[in-house]
């Protein structure tokens, strides 16, 4: 892709029609927000269902040679710390891209479609991860774009109603199920899963059909558009990471709190132990703990702190122990958040700190995320 | 006497002291506000001195002294509640007040119309 070239989604017109802000993102022209302005849209996705457009995100299909799933998974396994030979047909899981020295290459899903393993990758990452795959994974697979695709996402307490309106078959799904619908009259890709903290789906949509799925789905009275501010207020909210600003090729996987994303197949004395790039890094630091771990961050004042901030164990004085990646107004929250890296000796929640924000040093506490009560559909 | 800074802030000069805001514009493209931090009654301040700091749900931006002056008044209920800033920026969103140091200064700023030009 060209410096210069804006890459345009094919629900861009769409989005000018309906009056968005728009801001460059990953190369990207995207709605920042439409009328209702980021903290309403936050609010009303939370409150009833929010239609996003995600269409910027890397599609990418992984076909087995040999035509068995299992070596699909398997291939893909040398790339992630993530059991994927257990990932069931019609499931999909959160992954990472590991480097060798153990660091974090971006984060992405990963679902079982029985003859091939359908990724998610993120926008900025999209074709070095692919680039990568195709290095790593050629052998065993084909390793495919579906870049004639657009990716809608539908989140929050209404989504079900509004989707089983054009397709009943998804009210029968469960958080992380992923399965064929007809949508609209048009074959869609669809996952229980989403960004925002809420129950909701992805709709992998032809890009022909993309605009009218999205109309379709707007004419539901719960749905309204929502841009990338709130998409990323929901997220912070959730306590869900931003590849870019919580997770980088220096932090691991274990550092980042996200053991829960490497299965014990994965891990020493697993079935399938290692294998990843960074093993001998991430198992070593699963065993040992990490020297500094990201935790929540609630500002105990009004003010917001925002990544970048640097925290302190005093008021006064003293190095700093960690910073702050990501911080934000939470609007379901009703105040400040943030999200950062702190030395393991200062992680524990409840643990009082000081964030430095313009010169000052406020009063913050390590705490638990998310900091709203998420509302998967689990059962 | 209206007036306006190429900052985006409004001011409204009554017999030395200058009721200062942010205009719509300001805030249309700040987002909703989340967070004021006002001066302190009796501070002074420079032309261009940072006065007042508000976030929106985006970011943090500031607001400056228009004018020198020392502050005579601030409006606490905008740190209470900042969406007021967004609801009428133009008058119970006001900042503080501002006695000049030298109110003829003000001559050198924009008037609305002049103002409208800019914004467009």
């Amino acid at each position: 892709m060209s410096e210069t070239e804006v890459l345009k989604t094919p629900l861009h017109g769409l989005h000018l029609e309906l009056g968005a802000r728009m801001t460059p993102f990953a190369g990207y022209d995207m709605p920042l927000q439409y009328g209702l302005g980021i903290l309403k849209e936050h609010l009303h996705t939370r409150d009833q269902a929010g239609l996003f457009d995600v269409s910027h995100m890397g599609q990418v299909a992984l076909r087995p040679r040999s035509g068995d799933i299992a070596d699909a998974a398997l291939a893909l396994e040398r790339l992630v710390p993530v059991d994927i030979l257990g990932l069931a047909e019609g499931r999909q899981r959160y992954a990472l891209f590991t480097n060798r020295a153990g660091g974090i290459e971006d984060d992405l899903m990963v679902a079982n479609r029985a003859d091939h393993l359908f990724v998610v990758v993120n926008a900025a990452c999209k074709e070095v991860d692919f680039a990568h795959m195709q290095t790593h994974l050629s052998d065993a697979c084909e390793v495919e774009w579906l870049d004639g695709r657009a990716l809608l996402a539908l989140q929050g307490p209404k989504a079900e109603a509004a989707l089983a309106a054009l397709a009943p078959g998804c009210a029968a799904m469960r958080f992380m199920d992923v399965s064929t619908l007809n949508v609209n009259g048009v074959d869609c890709v669809v996952s229980r899963s989403g960004y925002s903290g809420e129950d909701g789906y992805e709709i992998s949509v032809p890009e022909g059909a993309a605009a009218g799925l999205a109309r379709a789905l707007l004419e539901h009275e719960a749905v309204e558009p929502i841009g990338l501010g709130a998409r990323d207020s929901l997220r912070l909210e959730a306590g869900l990471c931003l590849y870019g600003a919580d997770l980088d090729p220096a932090t691991s996987p274990v550092e980042a709190s996200l053991t829960w994303a490497i299965q014990k197949a994965r891990r020493t004395g697993g079935a399938r132990e290692g294998g990843f790039p960074g093993a001998e890094r991430i198992l070593r630091e699963l065993a040992e703990g990490p020297a500094r771990k990201r935790v929540g961050i609630l500002p105990e004042g009004r003010a917001p702190v925002r990544g970048g901030a640097e925290l302190f164990a005093d008021e006064d004085g003293g190095a700093p122990i960690g910073s702050v990646t990501s911080g934000a107004f939470g609007p379901s929250l009703g105040g400040p958040m943030a999200m950062g890296y702190v030395a393991a000796t200062h992680a524990a929640t409840g643990t009082p700190l000081f964030a430095e924000v313009r010169g000052k040093r406020l009063a913050v506490q390590v705490a638990d995320m998310p900091f709203i009560t998420p509302g998967y559909k689990r059962n | 006497m209206l007036k306006f800074t190429d900052d985006h802030e409004w001011l409204n000069i009554e017999n030395g002291i200058a009721t200062v805001g942010i205009t719509g514009h300001a805030t249309e493209q700040l987002g909703d506000l989340v967070f004021v931090e006002l001066p302190e009654v009796g501070a002074e301040f420079g032309e261009g001195d940072t006065a007042a700091t508000l976030e929106s749900v985006k970011a943090a931006s500031d607001v400056y002294a228009p004018l020198a002056g020392e502050i005579t008044e601030i409006n606490d209920a905008i740190v209470d509640d900042p969406a007021i800033v967004n609801s009428d920026p133009t008058g119970e969103g006001w900042f503080f007040k501002i006695k000049l140091a030298d109110a003829s200064a003000a001559e050198g700023l924009m008037d609305e119309d002049a103002y409208k030009a800019m914004v467009g």
